[in-house]
């Protein structure tokens, strides 16, 4: 395998991820999308890596995995809140989040 | 064998990446993101990078995906099933997904990187470790902080408030 099969993959899953944020209006597949895009990076930085021969590449993208989680428990975290606010999960919607 | 492997995997990868996005059902889009982030796992360990994937497996799958399913489920029921979207919104969508997709496509397939073969020895993950220790302490320190910030930001936004009357 090459390394260009990895880079397409990833380019793949990066398209995907930016059709589901333009098109979507549901925040909770909009974080998917997002998570989508996270993966599409991390695939990149190990391929690179690998290929290249260097370590910092698997260091950062152990870095970005713990961030995303982060990010991932303070998303919901509003989705939840905004939920409770309108009952609903389209963004549209959502015209201010001070209660 | 490798190459069917990859095959098999990138299926699996972008069609459960689809899945996720266009299933009726929030939760069964929850478990096919789920079969999408386990692919990339599967990806990692391609690369020999079986460190890195175990702990795609451990923090994607494990948690984040079944955080997801327990917010799902917290929304009402005929919001997971509901699709909100227009379809001119959608058919723009799916255009510039497409021109992206071609553009870098041919970007990435007119650069050198295709030239690129490894024939080192994988990354030992001890190499990682001294990584993170000796030269990334700092930013080791930082992202305990930003995750310790995080998890008390979020258990404070969803801190349901017992206010007079309201709830």
């Amino acid at each position: 395998m090459a390394l260009i099969e990895f880079v397409l993959v990833s380019v793949a899953l990066l398209g995907i991820g930016i059709y589901g944020l333009a098109v979507k209006r549901n925040a909770i597949r909009m974080l998917f999308a997002v998570e989508i895009i996270i993966n599409a990076a991390n695939l990149n930085l190990v391929a690179f890596s690998r290929y290249v021969d260097d370590s910092g590449g698997q260091t950062l993208a152990l870095f970005s995995i713990a961030i995303a989680a982060a990010e991932v428990a303070v998303g919901l975290a509003l989705v939840v809140v905004a939920y409770r606010m309108y009952k609903d999960v389209d963004i549209a919607n959502f015209r201010s989040l001070r209660g | 064998m490798a190459d069917a492997v990859f095959l098999a995997l990138s299926v699996l990868t972008v069609g459960s990446a689809i899945a996720a996005l266009e299933m009726r059902s929030l939760i069964y889009g929850s478990i096919a993101l789920m079969g999408s982030l386990g692919g990339v796992a599967g990806f990692f360990f391609l690369l020999d990078a079986p460190f890195v994937a175990l702990f795609q497996l451990a923090v994607y799958v494990g948690s984040i995906a079944v955080l997801i399913l327990f917010t799902v489920m917290l929304v009402r029921r005929e919001l997971i099933f509901k699709k909100i979207e227009d379809k001119r919104r959608k058919m723009a969508g799916i255009g510039l997904m497409l021109v992206f997709l071609v553009s870098v496509g041919a970007l990435i397939m007119s650069s050198g990187i295709h030239q690129l073969e490894s024939d080192s020895p994988p990354i030992d993950f001890r190499e990682i470790g001294e990584d993170f220790l000796v030269y990334y302490w700092p930013a080791l320190v930082v992202m305990a902080l930003i995750l310790s910030g995080a998890v008390t930001g979020a258990l404070v936004l969803a801190r349901r408030e017992v206010e007079n009357g309201s709830n």
